[in-house]
């Protein structure tokens, strides 16, 4: 599976075709991800803009800055913008849509033309989110609890739902299209076991995206018609349930948890193959790890309903089964460093990247364990215990895993390398300003600081401001990337082929790739990150 | 291969097999996503029916069980001509696929004028939630949350209908023109499913709406 390294004649991907119209009408799936890529880093601005203002607002333990509706209103809409407009396409979208054909063999995905519909559903969609935001903003929490979201909240909630509903489609288009692509456009040769763990967690991510989101669709259609028309569906007013309204919400949420932290994982499998030189450890484990994931994962939602009312029968069996979607991950975790032991390691960016994503996971995955404990749980629900959690797996985790798989692949999408010194600077950046960021959170939940106030306590001030403080950290590691990834695109000097030395199809084409990916179809003789035998090759044994 | 043949195969694929198969998956997922869109709902009436079974009762005995039945007839024949048609076209006969999917069209349609008379009915009677809704029962909030659901999942239904029955039309028009035959004809079958999976959907619908308040 070496590369034959040579530079085609033809023009690349980028320069096959010029002018805006090439791009929007694009069907093909780099640039669909190139496109992707662009949204979601402008939707992360517009989430990050929120958090930044919460965060200036909790510095003093008075709300002053801004008063508390206009404080209900920034937290619904960072999560609401970060969540669906964000985390959810983040890795998929781009590092996915550009590399899942690379890496099978395969010219395209198989739906080309429904490819770019997803892009096109999936602004509109954010553009109906932004112009609810802008109108007036919503302030339901990025949860849209009933009967508050149907019956009494005054703010913007069927625009803000409209454009999650319209943003939905795009995920079943893209998890349609995965799925059928890892089925049926896999390279002669390319059986699957000899796929990339990239490949399997994107195909575990698929299959949630596909089966969870149409009920989050539906759900938030019911609310859209109780809020209407004024009758009951979730409003107990009216005779219905809200419970039920938490059940069929968390059904699609907590899966979508897994929908945004498996495609890190993916990323991180590559990264830490190709950093260390050698095979994942466990590669059969790894994978089915991930399957076990989207299925255990669809079982476990009533862990967040544990103050909700649900029987006390139910709430244990939701928290065996949340302790029991624990393992799968360990797997993960434990496989990773054990690809390490022995292997020749190199710290280059991404791979800061990857350890920064293994050690945070950890302690985000560690902290779940406690919320999956029903005494804990009720103790630290609804505090920043809770927020503190899921950022170290959604900000810890995915985000950390976007930006290796970012720098990882940077060279194959732009033909660039990036400035290799200042990357590493801004991986550290990043990863201390995140743990000065959400650390204090730990500590303020612990001691019963609630979520979603704008005032606290005047004793909660120096940890908030600690965490204000790392905000501002985590800010400075995310725009030195952006500035010299764009600087790269223009003046990094170009990149050869295959810069990372790695296994894997993708390597083995140009930088940029041509645009149908490779000259000849590959033909695949060997299993995913065979460094051995490519020692063997370079005549390195 | 025939020249409409390779007109058709996407450059993405190596054979015309492949792009079949994959096609054919992509449908399949796609069902398997509409599945879960109803489940959302049908759980939700489950759950409803559970807690509210005497006013869920006294809901369903307000449905026009004829014209119900009727149209589960009509939908089911509707199955039936689509079925035909992706036969027909499988052994090459065009102008008979052509006939069947209008007929199928056709049905389509008449279901869609039966269940907008029914609405009218039901307004008639004021059973309109959110917009005229009355009810001298003791069970009236019941009532009306089973016709909230009523009109969501026959609502959505319809909706599934009338994109159904535009593609059915389109398809028609493409086989008179003849760009169907019997070597390529995958999107008519991936249609077929679709159209089968809708009226399955309806016969569901046909259950918990008009046939569980028949007993009393």
């Amino acid at each position: 599976m070496i590369a034959h390294l040579t530079t085609p004649d033809t023009a690349d991907y980028l320069t096959e075709e010029r002018g805006i119209r090439s791009w929007l009408l694009t069907t093909d799936h780099k640039r669909i991800g190139l496109l992707y890529i662009f949204s979601v880093t402008f939707f992360f601005a517009v989430g990050a803009l929120f958090a930044a203002l919460m965060r200036l607002e909790l510095l003093t333990p008075t709300s002053d800055l801004v008063d508390p509706e206009t404080y209900n209103k920034l937290f619904s809409m960072h999560g609401i913008m970060m969540v669906w407009f964000f985390l959810i396409p983040s890795i998929p979208n781009t590092l996915g849509n550009f590399l899942i054909p690379m890496m099978i063999g395969a010219k395209d995905v198989a739906f080309p033309k429904l490819n770019l519909a997803s892009w096109y559903v999936f602004v509109i969609g954010g553009c109906v989110a932004l112009y609810s935001m802008i109108r007036g903003g919503v302030d339901t929490g990025w949860t849209f609890y009933t009967p508050f979201s149907t019956i009494f909240s005054t703010t913007y909630v069927v625009g803000a739902a409209a454009g999650i509903f319209i943003s939905g489609f795009s995920s079943i288009m893209t998890g349609l299209n995965f799925i059928a692509t890892i089925h049926g456009l896999r390279a002669p040769g390319m059986t699957w076991f000899r796929l990339p763990l990239f490949i399997w967690s994107h195909y575990a991510t698929s299959v949630i995206l596909v089966l969870a989101t149409p009920i989050l669709a539906i759900t938030l259609l019911m609310i859209a018609v109780e809020r209407i028309f004024q009758v009951g569906i979730f409003s107990p007013e009216l005779g219905g349930d809200p419970v039920l309204f938490q059940h069929m919400f968390w059904f699609y949420s907590h899966p979508a948890v897994y929908i945004m932290v498996l495609p890190g994982m993916a990323v991180i499998s590559e990264l830490v193959a190709a950093f260390s030189r050698r095979a994942v450890f466990g590669y059969v484990f790894v994978a089915f790890a991930s399957i076990a994931i989207a299925v255990i994962g669809f079982l476990v939602w009533g862990h967040h309903m544990f103050v909700a009312g649900q029987s006390v029968y139910s709430a244990m069996a939701f928290s065996v089964l949340s302790y029991l979607v624990a393992v799968p991950s360990a797997i993960k975790v434990f496989n990773w460093s054990a690809t390490l032991y022995k292997g020749s390691v190199s710290w280059d960016t991404p791979m800061l990247y990857a350890i920064g994503f293994i050690g945070l996971f950890t302690v985000g995955g560690m902290t779940g364990l406690f919320l999956a404990a029903l005494g804990i749980d009720v103790h630290v629900t609804d505090t920043y215990f809770v927020i503190a959690h899921f950022h170290y797996i959604m900000v810890g985790g995915t985000v950390m895993a976007f930006l290796g798989g970012i720098h990882y692949w940077w060279p194959k999408i732009s033909g660039k390398l990036y400035p290799e010194g200042l990357a590493r600077l801004s991986a550290l950046i990043v990863f201390l300003g995140f743990n000065l960021t959400f650390f204090p959170q730990f500590v303020l939940g612990y001691m019963g600081m609630p979520r979603r106030y704008a005032a606290y306590p005047p004793e909660w001030q120096a940890l908030n401001v600690l965490s204000t403080a790392g905000a501002s950290i985590l800010g400075i590691g995310y725009l030195l990337p952006l500035c010299y990834l764009i600087w790269s695109w223009r003046y990094g000097p170009p990149a050869p082929p295959n810069p990372w030395r790695a296994t894997g199809l993708e390597w083995q084409t140009s930088s940029p790739p041509p645009k149908h990916n490779f000259e000849v179809t590959p033909i695949v003789t060997r299993k995913a990150y065979d460094y051995e035998g490519m020692k063997e090759e370079l005549g390195l044994v | 291969m025939s020249s409409t043949e390779i007109l058709a195969l996407r450059e993405q694929y190596g054979t015309s097999d492949q792009q079949r198969e994959v096609s054919t998956i992509g449908m399949w997922i796609f069902l398997a996503t509409e599945v879960m869109f109803f489940g959302g709902l049908f759980a939700g009436f489950a759950i409803y029916r559970m807690y509210y079974t005497q006013g869920f009762m006294e809901g369903s005995a307000e449905m026009e069980i004829i014209l119900g039945s009727v149209n589960t007839a009509v939908l089911i024949t509707s199955s039936l001509t689509m079925a035909l048609s992706v036969y027909n076209i499988s052994i090459g006969k065009q102008f008979r696929t052509y006939l069947l999917l209008l007929t199928t069209a056709v049905l389509g349609l008449v279901f869609l004028g039966i269940k907008f008379t029914e609405y009218y009915l039901h307004y008639q009677h004021h059973k309109v939630p959110g917009i005229w809704f009355e009810s001298s029962s003791p069970h009236s909030g019941a009532i009306e949350l089973f016709f909230v659901y009523y009109f969501c999942m026959t609502g959505l239904h319809a909706l599934h209908m009338i994109i159904g029955i535009s593609i059915v039309c389109v398809f028609a028009i493409r086989t008179a023109l003849g760009r169907f035959n019997a070597r390529y004809h995958t999107p008519i079958s991936i249609l077929g499913l679709y159209w089968h999976f809708v009226d399955i959907v309806w016969v569901f619908l046909f259950g918990i709406f008009y046939i569980s308040g028949l007993h009393r």
